[in-house]
């Protein structure tokens, strides 16, 4: 008999209100959580928008050496961590350490870390031998992001394989991929397996404003995101985590856990092809889409709902769409496809985990979360993106994408348990 | 494991190495059975006035002797590394990607630091000069993914990919996932492996206030991993790629040779510091003997993470003899001829593995020469040691505490 | 204020791209389309870039993608600048 990993637990930290009911209720509504940066003074970029997390550490529970040694990043995964962990109804006594495991994508690290750091012991970008003696104590933690993965597993006591996958874009479905072979292989029973970035930092928003990736539409923040739309002009960067807690599916049913949904399908490919560049023909997402399709043992007349990478790019929303129907054939026209990046942005290593966390929560509500300020669609995005309103309708199998700088392409397939019996 | 006719054993076929102390198999290896350490003052930069002015850098390596005139505006040097010894990797393996299926190649590296002097100079054009100098390719030359992206698309690799980051541990959680990949049938043919190269001022000041790193001011006594004098490591740059094929498909193809087998691994993570419960390290080296089937009694040799921070080191040693047995097998850290290399250290210490079953000899531990009193480990210092080597032991840590260790062993 | 020459616009594809196998940029390019040569959209972003830094023409960014061969980028860097003196 073959294992299964299942998701029984999630946490998310999210643009728009903290937790996951206010996610939900934000996706769900349509509405958006773009807006001016207000972090820092964004007067001297092109993009000055971003959908921004009103998190406050202190509310949440961190003591202040924890607020002043961790970067955001690690506290949006500790914060999702432990909401996940509480979801699934096991508590840390619960959990055997050796059999306990954590994998946590991020795409950019202590990115805020370092751009602050950097700032002080440069003073301001002035010297190249940059002042040893200014440095924080800490900053190796920021230099090689391994805290990610080491604070979630000190929090819950894992002491089975801990890593943090990098893989751009992708990283948040690639690290729940790598968490679900570590359960089926057998090296864990329980994984705490998500991604989270905090990338809203100057370095991060001056190097998507140097290749134009970014919307500019800093007059209309809460609409700059529009996937799909015919007026689409960039993403929108965001941050945030979520934070799945992976079971082996025995494992699960024995302490009759709630269980959203299984990992039923995750592959990767690369398009080989360029850094940033996309291949217009979408061959290799279309690859990554049949394989995981394979491995679940679907087929596209199961898939009911897509949850789009659609960064809302000219180029990555004509290659999604191009990908869907290379790898569905007609079925492409018929399955509900949207991008909740229209709402919540684009939080680069992150948002593979919240879009997989929404797509659990769509089959879990019967609900398929909309495309927000898509009005108009390029005559080219010619499928059914679900504009502006949610829809209600049975959701039982979902497939999750994602792609990424580097040429990543990954696709997981989420299902229900029950409908594949031993 | 698959059984059959068919022999679906993950092999390495193929290395590629850029170290401090040699750039080339040819080269490193020469070196290192000399007893030739790359560790010395640093040259790139004016280090004078760092509390740490030593390290393992790489200075005979020219990139546009190796790298494509177009590609070097948008690298930093350790994707220029990484980019060579993949290519030499694959020549080594008789190999040419051209002609082998697309999906059925994929690319596992590790890393720590991502491209990091490519991001001193663009975090300096922001911070002193203004958003609007940030270079296009600041988006992809800096982040963690970025060998394993360029190495695809240099080689038309279009398969599973993927990118971990455990610090020191990373070179071999890299090969197992290549290993992991190749077993599940995803593809046959990885290009696993790790490479860093953080010094740079920006690079050295942020690892300058970890405790870990030596401040002794001395190329030939700053890292002495396991001696009774033992101050710390002294960072390097470089790292090595390991070409990991299926057997079956790698005699198809006519593989010119079979360096060895990943036959066994095991990761654990340690508990938080100040835990009643001991360290995992342990756990994770009899995990893998046991993944690769094995007693302690088979393994020749161990390739140490070797720490040189005395209390890390204490740990290690200990494990190693609480598995094995008090002084029971060759213990060995050549390191101490490059430096850590971070995501680059463990891949070089797994090919450095596979040389040493290749040719029957023990790089010798360098620079150690008075093994701390209550080590019950058979460290090989002074001289590199004659002896058959069908089965090695690669142990690695990552800083906070990921331990992970990997098991290789002769094919025949 | 100099001119903006061939030879200035091949140094900064020099620095910014580097220069593809095969291809002599000291010949005679002006027609030959960009992507001939080996540069892509990101190249000629950090060309553009750099013009503007060290020329202070700016060419508003709509326009780069059209900018098909080195001659089309010449007319349009002459007119940036023309149209800055002017």
């Amino acid at each position: 008999m073959s294992r299964k990993a299942v998701i029984t637990g999630l946490g998310v930290r999210a643009p728009g209100g903290v937790g996951t009911k206010a996610f939900w209720d934000l996706i769900s509504s349509g509405r958006t959580a773009t807006r001016i940066i207000s972090s820092f003074d964004p007067s001297q970029f092109r993009s000055r928008i971003a959908a921004e997390i009103d998190f406050d550490a202190e509310l949440e529970g961190f003591t202040a050496e924890q607020v002043d040694r961790l970067d955001r990043v690690v506290l949006l995964a500790l914060a999702s961590a432990k909401d996940a962990l509480a979801d699934s109804g096991l508590t840390v006594a619960d959990l055997v350490p050796e059999r306990t495991a954590v994998s946590m994508g991020s795409a950019v690290g202590c990115t805020i870390g370092l751009d602050t750091e950097y700032a002080r012991v440069s003073e301001n970008g002035q010297h190249w031998l940059v002042k040893h003696e200014l440095a924080v104590d800490h900053l190796f933690e920021y230099l090689v992001p391994t805290p990610l993965a080491a604070e979630v597993a000190w929090a819950v006591g894992a002491e089975g394989p801990a890593a943090v996958i990098s893989t751009g874009c992708t990283s948040g479905l690639d690290a729940v991929g790598y968490g679900a072979d570590l359960i089926r292989e057998g090296s864990a029973d329980v994984m705490l397996a998500g991604a989270s970035d905090a990338p809203i930092s100057p370095i991060t928003v001056a190097c998507f404003d140097a290749i134009r990736a970014t919307s500019p539409d800093n007059d209309r923040a809460e609409t700059a995101s529009r996937p799909f739309d015919r007026t689409r002009n960039g993403f929108v960067l965001g941050e945030g985590a979520a934070v799945f807690v992976l079971e082996e599916l025995e494992h699960a049913r024995r302490r009759g856990a709630h269980i959203y949904a299984e990992i039923a399908g995750f592959a990767a490919r690369s398009n080989a092809y360029h850094m940033t560049g996309l291949r217009p023909d979408g061959r290799e997402m279309a690859e990554a889409i049949r394989s995981a399709m394979d491995q679940a043992r679907v087929v596209g007349e199961d898939i009911d709902y897509i949850n789009a990478h659609g960064s809302g790019t000219k180029q990555n929303d004509l290659h999604e769409t191009t990908a869907f129907k290379r790898s569905l054939g007609d079925l492409a026209y018929r399955i509900p496809v949207s991008s909740i990046k229209s709402m919540i942005g684009h939080s680069l290593g992150a948002i593979g985990s919240i879009e997989l966390a929404a797509c659990a929560l769509a089959m879990e509500h019967g609900v398929v979360p909309p495309t927000a300020n898509l009005h108009e669609k390029d005559p080219a995005c010619d499928l059914d993106y679900v504009p502006l309103t949610a829809r209600e309708q049975r959701t039982d199998t979902v497939l999750s994408v994602g792609s990424g700088f580097g040429g990543f392409q990954s696709a997981v397939v989420l299902a229900r348990p029950a409908r594949d019996e031993r | 494991m698959s059984g059959g006719a068919q022999d679906q054993r993950p092999v390495v076929t193929g290395l590629g190495v850029v170290a401090p102390n040699g750039v080339g198999v040819k080269e490193f290896w020469a070196a290192t059975l000399d007893g030739r350490s790359g560790i010395d003052w640093i040259r790139r930069f004016d280090a004078s006035g760092y509390p740490v002015r030593i390290g393992g850098e790489v200075l005979d390596f020219v990139p546009k002797e190796h790298i494509p005139s177009r590609l070097l505006p948008q690298t930093d040097r350790m994707t220029q590394h990484a980019l060579t010894a993949a290519g030499w990797a694959l020549q080594d393996a008789g190999a040419d990607p051209a002609t082998l299926d697309e999906y059925e190649m994929g690319v596992v590296t590790a890393s720590s630091a991502g491209g990091f002097e490519f991001g001193q100079r663009e975090l300096q054009k922001l911070w002193g000069q203004g958003a609007e100098f940030v270079s296009a390719y600041q988006s992809f030359a800096w982040f963690y993914a970025v060998n394993t992206g360029q190495i695809s698309i240099r080689h038309g690799m279009r398969g599973h990919s993927s990118v971990l980051v455990t610090e020191q541990a990373g070179g071999l959680d890299a090969v197992a996932h290549g290993r992991r990949l190749l077993r599940r049938g995803a593809v046959r043919f990885m290009v696993t492996g790790g490479f860093d190269a953080s010094l740079c001022p920006w690079g050295l000041v942020a690892q300058i206030p970890h405790t870990h790193l030596s401040r002794r001011d001395d190329p030939e006594r700053g890292y002495l991993p396991f001696d009774a004098d033992a101050c710390g490591y002294v960072a390097g740059e470089g790292g090595a790629i390991l070409i990991l094929e299926d057997r079956h498909a790698a005699r198809r193809r006519g593989a010119g040779q079979e360096y060895g087998e990943v036959a066994g691994y095991a990761a654990t993570f340690d508990p938080p510091p100040g835990s009643v419960r001991g360290p995992a390290l342990a756990r994770a080296i009899r995990g893998a003997l046991d993944d690769a089937g094995m007693n302690p009694g088979e393994i020749d040799v161990v390739f140490a993470d070797a720490s040189g921070v005395p209390e890390l080191d204490a740990v290690e040693a200990a494990a190693i003899a609480e598995v094995f047995g008090p002084r029971s097998v060759p213990v060995t850290a050549p390191k101490t001829m490059t430096g850590r290399l971070y995501s680059g250290g463990a891949a070089l210490d797994a090919a450095t593995a596979l040389l040493a079953m290749r040719d029957g000899v023990i790089p010798a531990t360098t620079g150690t020469t008075n093994v701390a009193s209550g080590y019950d480990i058979d460290l090989v210092i002074g001289q590199a040691r004659e002896t058959p080597v069908r089965a090695a032991l690669v142990v690695a840590r990552g800083c906070g505490g990921f331990n992970s260790a990997l098991v290789l062993r002769h094919t025949d | 204020m100099s001119e903006f020459t061939i030879d200035e616009l091949v140094r900064l594809m020099r620095i910014c791209a580097g220069e593809t196998e095969g291809i002599d940029l000291d010949g005679d390019i002006t027609d030959i389309p960009f992507d001939e040569l080996g540069y892509d959209s990101l190249a000629l972003l950090e060309v553009f870039n750099r013009v503007k830094h060290e020329f202070g023409a700016e060419i508003p960014e709509e326009m780069v993608g059209e900018l098909k061969t080195p001659r089309m980028a010449l007319t349009a860097v002459r007119d940036a600048l023309a149209a800055t003196a002017g």
